[in-house]
């Protein structure tokens, strides 16, 4: 049947294609990036093996390029992160009985904001064939597109390069923008989120803060706002709005 | 590679491993307090306003291609297109800004 088999590897490559698409093209940006912030090719890829995110990747290479300590780049990454405690969470309630300890182990590396997404919008429960193929595809197109990025930012023209690093901000503006015009709360975080960014930035008084922990500052500042201010309906499932 | 860098990546993709097991395999239950809840639902837009503006300004080289890149992310963003098409257009309008305005 075809239900079976969209339940299972093949049926989770399918769905993921979308996502594998998308992270190729914006790890190229993350790619040229690294490279462009003294990082080897090698190295670059070796974080988006290892690490498969976006916003904490991205921070991660702040916190090197700024020669940051590694309690910085420990508390940066959990802060970033913490959002995937919530969809594992979420998530854990979500997966069918043929889920070993180490199956919940390795599906747990793979959880973004995208593959959640495609994970929970399944109206049945996922098994971890089907877990493994959403995740497989992303991350080669996660880890190929950094490889292609990096490697070009060495030979492409410095034109097509400084265009292609912005790549990485528009998709976490594609992300925000319209959460942000759906919901008042959302609104509200971002524009407090950026306020504080800048005022972190061109304020002297904190100019001894990094560029890490000011993204933390501006992250527990802006969210704890929007939690107390706007606190979302808390019906069955979480998050959502 | 020195070993500082592996020592940030390994602490980079040890801490967001574990941010992203621990609770698939600890906990069963949800998170109840609203406040949490709420929180967690908002780090993500707060982590990508703050890291997106004002660094975005300075990701081209020329704050003017910057800037009309990141216009165009917006209105894209605004009418709802994908991630892929939102990037690519954001890059294609910063290097047509490089090209004739810079």
């Amino acid at each position: 049947m075809s239900q079976d088999k969209s339940r299972g590897f093949l049926g989770g490559i399918k769905d993921s294609i979308p996502i594998a698409l998308g992270y190729l093209s914006v790890s190229f940006g993350f790619g040229i990036m690294a490279v462009s912030n003294g990082l080897s090719v090698f190295a670059a890829v070796l974080i988006s093996m290892t690490n498969l995110t976006s916003a904490g990747q991205v921070a991660g290479l702040t916190v090197i390029a700024s020669n940051g300590g590694i309690i910085e780049m420990a508390i940066a990454q959990l802060v970033i992160n913490l959002r995937y405690s919530l969809m594992s969470l979420s998530l854990s309630q979500k997966l069918d009985g043929g889920f070993t300890k180490l199956s919940r182990l390795a599906v747990s590396f793979g959880i973004t904001d995208e593959i959640f997404a495609v994970a929970s919008g399944k109206p049945e429960e996922v098994s971890k064939q089907y877990m493994a193929g959403l995740i497989s595809l992303p991350w080669v197109g996660w880890a190929t597109g950094t490889l292609i990025g990096g490697a070009a930012g060495e030979v492409l023209p410095e034109k097509l390069k400084a265009a292609l690093g912005i790549a990485i901000y528009g998709m976490f503006v594609a992300i925000f923008v319209p959460a942000a015009r759906k919901a008042l709360g959302v609104l509200v975080v971002v524009i407090i989120a950026v306020a504080a960014s800048c005022i972190m930035r061109y304020v002297p008084l904190f100019d001894g803060i990094s560029e890490g922990f000011a993204i933390i500052i501006c992250t527990i500042l802006a969210a704890a706002a929007g939690a107390l201010f706007f606190p979302i309906k808390t019906e069955e499932g979480g998050g959502g709005q | 590679m020195t070993a500082r860098l592996l020592c940030y990546i390994l602490v980079m993709a040890g801490v967001t491993y574990l941010v992203r097991m621990l609770p698939l395999m600890v906990f069963r239950r949800k998170i109840k307090s609203r406040f949490a809840q709420s929180f967690l639902y908002y780090v993500p837009y707060a982590v990508l306003g703050a890291m997106t503006i004002p660094a975005v300004f300075y990701a081209t080289g020329h704050t003017i291609s910057a800037a009309v890149g990141l216009a165009a992310a917006f209105v894209l963003a605004f009418f709802g297109r994908s991630l892929i098409v939102v990037a690519l257009t954001a890059s294609g309008a910063a290097f047509i800004a490089e090209l004739f305005i810079v």
